[in-house]
């Protein structure tokens, strides 16, 4: 039997920081991979996510990267996530393989799903180095649901090859595992050859194999092949957690959001009016105007395009980028 | 895990559904927080939660509070549901996923962008004609005819039939409850309403588009399956109507009954927002809702068994002394923020912000045009298993 304790809610008006994790396991995965497990300090709830989503994560000094979640949604106390050490990337991944140790905090934005999951009668995974990540949860669900599913797991080594041997393990042959210095790239149209018309292709990569999975796709109808970039862009990165002025345009007032310190909380403290819901960026209820000044988005409800457009923010989670934020309260 | 409370359980000899307990359930609901943290209602074989912090945890913890049982009082592990369950209500992770994906895209944010300038339109003409007459019935004059004239607009209805969905919505409530006289009242019009409802939710017989049609385009775009499609639209038929119905007959009876709450809005429309979700706190037009415990979980020193049905009081929740001061009171001033009249976690209400548009066009147009507004006459409440709402509510109005 298990316990189950209510995590209280804060008092009508105010609101946690809560978007602040801090890592509660680090391992080795393989060549290159560390898997870190992460946890609210104070042991509550994480925002609800679906095989896809992904985090930000913002490291020590602001630097803010994109992971999908690889864990089990039905924990919901733990997120996990695998992050690849990138010689060439700009520093995140870095970092996070030479100096984040358990026990350190990490800010937490989203979880967000551009990848959804979407019904089929079949499934075709094609992972291409670390992404594999947001197909593991995929295949945990593929199975749960029923439906029939075969991955295509393609990296440099086997050794580089993070969960490979976990994979074969559980699934034996509906995992094709093709190292390239062994096998050379994944042959994808020999593998997938004709998939029936209610099947799915999932495939997560690098640019080359997306490409790849596209030409072999490419008379397949829109909707069935569905891809994510692991790589994602930050067209804005660094200087998340930081404090930040904001200016309430129609009350003529300025407050200062610490580090430590929630916007919405802030707001209310100042006697601004906004209605708020979940509190976890997930509902939309407290969306603000905002008419000047860059958001730093933690929410998991914009999409992309709303989130560049910076007029809207949620500020139950959500920050600024620029050093001034001026909303319209 | 704390276990912060381990007084004996009560099993309170009650009916949350008897007649005279839905007109006035109120002292009910004070006496079942009081009980305790669970209470065990032995006539239906469920525990009950009443307090705040014990609803907001099983709400958000679908872990281990399922919906796919369903989630009124009927286990659907051991009997048929009154029709096909719904792909959101009635689901569970994984499979409400997709659902609960598309129609939350449906009716977000920007799409109710694109209606707002018209629904403030509809508002201003709807209180214009209203406010002929300086006496009226509030809840088929404004709360039922404001919704029954944008809402099926909007998801891309035909005119004819319309008549039938608050009757619809009516029975689908009732049905959450126990087989009584009101689930019975309903039952002979069953099978005629669900075949119109049905029929509505084919692709053919929604307009281009509107909230229906969206729901088609996803299916196009294999986002949902062709046959999830018109399961959704029904959820919009039978979720979206009278619970906003009473959300607005709610608000209208809150400042019919608070004058000077009616003043402060008046004085900064921009509350209209706030006053809703307010009224939603403390009126809670939708009162209960069932979850089924996965496991055997322990809350507060009681032991739910894995299968076992819970009641959820929401409106009990809305007005727990332990979580709002002076609860009973409807207050502009208040921060109604994180009340459960909408739920919270992933099942809560997917179209809260339509609710809000909705009451927001409403009350805004109302306050251009009315200094006053009182009860002409004793308002009369409806009866349904799970809805808190009116039937009629005839008002006076003073106009600027």
């Amino acid at each position: 039997m298990a316990t189950t304790t209510a995590t209280p809610p804060p008092e009508g008006g105010g609101a946690h920081t809560g978007m602040s994790l801090h890592v509660v396991r680090r391992t080795e995965e393989a060549d290159g991979v560390v898997a870190l497990t992460l946890a609210r300090p104070d042991g509550g709830r994480l925002p609800d996510w679906a095989p896809g989503a992904h985090i930000d994560l913002v490291l020590p000094g602001g630097l803010t990267r994109q992971y999908s979640l690889c864990g089990d949604r039905w924990d919901a106390r733990t997120y996990r996530v695998a992050v690849l050490r990138e010689p060439e990337g700009r520093g995140g991944s870095a970092l996070v393989h030479d100096h984040l140790r358990e026990g350190d905090p990490v800010g937490l934005g989203g979880p967000r799903n551009n990848f959804p999951m979407a019904p089929a009668e079949e499934y075709h995974f094609i992972a291409g180095g670390i992404g594999i990540t947001p197909l593991l949860p995929m295949i945990v669900q593929a199975d749960l649901l029923g439906v029939p599913w075969r991955l295509l797991y393609g990296g440099r080594t086997r050794a580089s090859m993070a969960f490979v041997d976990a994979l074969v393990t559980a699934h034996g042959d509906r995992v094709t595992v093709v190292a390239e210095d062994e096998h050379g790239r994944p042959d994808i149209p020999a593998w997938l050859s004709a998939p029936s018309s209610d099947a799915k292709v999932y495939s997560c990569g690098p640019p080359g194999l997306l490409a790849a999975v596209a030409r072999a796709c490419a008379d397949l109808p829109a909707g069935r092949v569905r891809t994510e970039r692991f790589v994602a862009t930050d067209p804005n990165p660094g200087t998340g957690g930081r404090a930040f002025e904001v200016e309430l345009r129609r009350s003529g007032i300025t407050i200062t959001v610490g580090t430590e310190q929630n916007l919405l909380h802030e707001l209310g403290r100042a006697g601004a009016r906004v209605l708020s819901s979940c509190r976890q960026g997930l509902c939309g209820t407290c969306e603000t105007a905002v008419l000047d000044g860059v958001p730093d988005h933690r929410d998991s409800l914009l999409d992309e395009a709303e989130r560049a457009a910076g007029d809207r923010m949620l500020v139950c989670v959500s920050r600024a980028r620029s050093q001034r934020l001026v909303l319209d309260l | 895990m704390a276990v912060t409370d381990t007084s004996p359980l009560v099993h309170p000899d009650v009916d949350p559904f008897a007649p005279e307990t839905l007109e006035d359930p109120l002292p009910l609901q004070e006496r079942l927080r009081d009980a305790g943290p669970v209470v065990r209602l032995d006539r239906y074989g469920v525990h009950a939660l009443a307090r705040y912090e014990h609803v907001h945890a099983a709400l958000t913890d679908w872990q281990t509070f399922q919906s796919a049982a369903g989630v009124g009082l009927a286990n659907f592990r051991h009997e048929k549901p009154w029709r096909p369950p719904s792909l959101l209500l009635e689901a569970d992770p994984p499979l409400h996923d997709a659902p609960r994906t598309v129609l939350s895209r449906v009716v977000g944010p920007p799409r109710l962008r694109r209606l707002r300038e018209a629904w403030a339109e509809e508002a201003r003409e709807l209180v214009d004609r209203v406010l002929g007459r300086t006496s009226f019935d509030a809840v088929t004059g404004l709360a039922q005819a404001f919704p029954l004239r944008v809402f099926p607009d909007a998801v891309g209805l035909g005119r004819e039939g319309r008549e039938n969905l608050l009757p619809y919505g009516d029975h689908a409530f009732n049905a959450f409850g126990p087989r009584n006289a009101l689930v019975d009242k309903g039952a002979p019009r069953v099978a005629e309403l669900s075949a119109w409802v049905e029929a509505q939710c084919a692709r053919e017989r929604l307009a281009p588009g509107g909230f229906g049609a969206a729901i088609w385009e996803a299916a196009d775009r294999g986002d949902i399956t062709e046959r999830q499609a018109p399961l959704i639209v029904r959820s919009l038929l039978t979720a979206g109507v009278d619970t906003t119905v009473h959300g607005l007959a709610a608000v209208l009876y809150a400042f019919a009954t608070h004058p000077e709450q009616w003043r402060r809005l008046r004085e900064d429309p921009r509350l209209a927002r706030v006053a809703f979700d307010e009224a939603v706190r403390w009126e809670s037009p939708v009162q209960t809702f069932f979850r089924t415990a996965t496991r055997d979980v322990e809350i507060a020193g009681t032991t739910i068994p894995e299968g076992g049905k819970i009641l959820m009081f929401l409106g009990a929740a809305n007005r727990d002394p332990r979580h709002w001061t002076d609860p009973d009171s409807f207050d502009l001033t208040r921060d109604p923020s994180a009340h459960v009249g909408f739920g919270m976690g992933l099942h809560q209400c997917v179209g809260q912000h339509v609710a809000r548009l909705e009451a927001e066009s409403l009350l805004t147009a109302l306050a251009e045009r009315v200094e006053h507004i009182e009860l002409a006459d004793t308002p009369v409440r409806h009866l349904n298993n799970t809805l808190r709402a009116w039937s009629s509510m005839p008002v006076r109005v003073r106009t600027v």
